[in-house]
């Protein structure tokens, strides 16, 4: 009886010091002279002004565009309010969007069936102690360096219909006529595709390996003296271990699948065969004839997308942070 | 006892796995590494040589096609928009990130984490979600023409840069608060006592501390910036006002392609990028993994 009561009392000691830390801080900053105070407002309040000014605003305000009908040129007193006109013409009237959204999703697939994987394995076979695991590794993630613009004009010197290599290769092995695989609308979007993995492959690897380096060695040791074997450790002890990266690396690759564009735009400004959202939104925009309203809607979908995404992201990595 | 002859055992096993990852793990590097080294090969070739014996051949080695890169593609001028913008908005969001996470780490007990979350999630944001009221943003902001020619911000250096600083003070805050969020407290407590300033305690106590993570967000910022095509693309419009990525379009003509031309320019706008890479490394990696094994 008197021991529940000696054993609850220290627990419920704590919170007061807690309640009280505010009011501390609070007379601290009091403590602050006015130049002080000054500089603490400018150092947050400019970057805050920043973000705040050329980020989230504009993002508001592409929402509220995304209702109306809009030529851009014209002053705001020409912007019509239609409500969500543009999302049904989106829906139905406008050929390219069903392809976009379908691409953007194979896009997606693809980035979480192969370079997802094969980064998680080659992080796996270089997580140790190996010769030339530093060179192997290096070689890897080269291609992160390179902009995704450079990547699209690299492998057009393999994917060329009359100068590239594959074409130069098979003309060798069979006598076929030669493919367009960035213009066939029917293979280009898997050809981009082999391009855009080679980036992100590394980029994943990456993310494991710092990952791996993280898992506790005991956890493996332990798996090692119940008699487990590699796989069995990975599957069982390591890849569980890993759930905070994993939530990164599924964040990363779902908001690289949506903002995928200056491949596309290389190629072909995402057309025939290889449309995305982000490409759809730029043309309508900035193309000739800018229809502001209705690519504002378009740009609002893949918004809302990527902020289902982006609030897990922030989420996880804030509770991180907050450990 | 049987700890001695366990390793030894398991090693001699292991010998066959070992060669055959090493041959997987080569071949792959190989096929990995081969469309950079393919690119620099045909940088070096002639054109009429692999136009007469085709690209599965070998000879008609030379250099001109950097020479002509350099000259017909005017990358003189496209390397100094490069730097125009790469190296003000690198500073700029190295030392704008650093005064808010300082704050934040420091100073806002309250605010902090919502603060970080705002800043956090514009850098993730898809950029084609807010251009049109940025671009229109940019065309009423009036400038003096000694600042930029076009009388706005549109169109202009210093516009792209304000959009990259915007874009990365997120990211950079969130690492650089989880930096100074590790640090002593008693450090910024013994320069309070001191007497110093609020900007002092930054200045001269925080910010020396935080280089290493300064230095992997800088080569990080430096390959993200350098290699921006989107935002040059939406808010510039003169040709001469284009950075090194939207350069190598020029190279590529409208009804025929030199593909050797066109390799050396992209060797050549790669350059940079993978001079900042090898010597840096070691915090190009770290930076990349800054945010993540936090997570």
């Amino acid at each position: 009886m008197a021991t529940p009561g000696t054993t609850a009392a220290p627990p419920a000691a704590p919170p007061p010091p807690d309640r009280r830390r505010p009011p501390r801080g609070r007379r601290t900053t009091l403590r602050y002279g006015r130049r002080d105070r000054i500089s603490l407002a400018l150092m947050l309040g400019v970057p805050a002004f920043l973000v705040i000014g050329l980020v989230w605003l504009p993002a508001a305000a592409t929402v509220l565009l995304s209702f109306t009908r809009w030529d851009g040129i014209g002053g705001l007193e020409t912007i019509e309010w239609i409500g969500t006109q543009n999302y049904t013409d989106a829906y139905t009237l406008y050929p390219p969007f069903e392809p976009a959204l379908r691409n953007n999703l194979v896009w997606l697939l693809f980035l979480f069936a192969v370079p997802t994987v094969l980064g998680m394995f080659f992080a796996v076979l270089l997580d140790r102690e190996l010769r030339g695991g530093p060179v192997y590794q290096s070689v890897f993630y080269l291609p992160v360096v390179l902009s995704l613009a450079l990547t699209g004009f690299i492998w057009q010197l393999i994917y060329s219909s009359d100068q590239g290599l594959l074409n130069a290769f098979l003309a060798l092995v069979s006598d076929r006529p030669p493919v367009d695989w960035f213009g066939d609308p029917d293979i280009n979007l898997y050809a981009v595709l082999v391009a855009a993995g080679w980036k992100h492959t590394g980029y994943i690897m990456l993310l494991y390996l710092a990952g791996l380096k993280a898992v506790d060695p005991s956890l493996r040791e332990a798996a090692a003296i119940d008699g487990a074997g590699p796989v069995r450790t990975f599957t069982s002890v390591v890849f569980p271990a890993l759930l905070p990266i994993n939530v990164v690396v599924v964040v990363v690759t779902v908001i690289d699948a949506l903002r995928a564009f200056d491949l596309v735009w290389i190629i072909n400004r995402g057309r025939n065969g290889l449309e995305l959202i982000s490409a759809l939104v730029t043309s309508n925009v900035i193309g000739e004839a800018s229809r502001v309203g209705f690519g504002s809607a378009l740009a609002v979908i893949m918004l809302a997308f990527s902020l289902v995404f982006i609030a897990i992201y922030v989420s996880t990595v804030l509770r991180g942070a907050q450990r | 006892m049987t700890a001695t002859t366990l390793p030894a055992r398991r090693r001699r096993r292991i010998r066959p796995a070992r060669a055959a990852l090493h041959a997987f793990l080569l071949i792959t590097a190989l096929a990995w590494f081969f469309p950079v080294l393919w690119a620099v090969i045909n940088s070096l070739r002639d054109y009429d040589y692999t136009t007469v014996h085709g690209y599965l051949s070998l000879g008609g080695f030379t250099l001109d096609n950097y020479a002509n890169a350099w000259t017909q593609g005017e990358m003189p001028v496209y390397f100094a928009n490069s730097l125009l913008i790469t190296v003000p908005a690198v500073v700029l969001t190295l030392f704008l990130s650093s005064c808010a996470a300082f704050v934040l780490s420091n100073y806002s007990r309250r605010f902090n984490l919502l603060m970080l979350a705002v800043f956090l999630a514009a850098n993730l944001l898809p950029p084609q979600a807010l251009l049109v009221p940025l671009f229109r943003l940019y065309t009423s902001i009036r400038l003096p023409y000694w600042i930029s020619e076009s009388g706005s911000l549109y169109d202009s250096h210093m516009g792209v840069v304000l959009i990259h600083v915007a874009f990365q003070i997120g990211f950079c805050t969130f690492v650089l608060s989880n930096f100074m969020k590790a640090m002593p407290t008693s450090l910024l407590e013994a320069a309070r006592v001191d007497g110093a300033s609020v900007f002092q305690q930054y200045w001269k106590v925080v910010l020396p501390l935080c280089r290493p993570s300064l230095a992997a967000l800088a080569t990080l910022l430096v390959t993200w910036i350098y290699n921006d095509f989107f935002w040059a693309l939406a808010l510039l419009s003169s040709g001469d006002k284009m950075p090194i990525t939207t350069a190598l379009q020029n190279l590529q003509g409208a009804f025929f392609v030199d593909y050797n031309l066109l390799s050396a320019g992209s060797v050549i706008v790669a350059l940079p990028t993978l001079i900042v890479f090898f010597l840096l490394q070691r915090h190009f990696v770290a930076g990349l993994t800054l945010g993540a094994s936090k997570g």
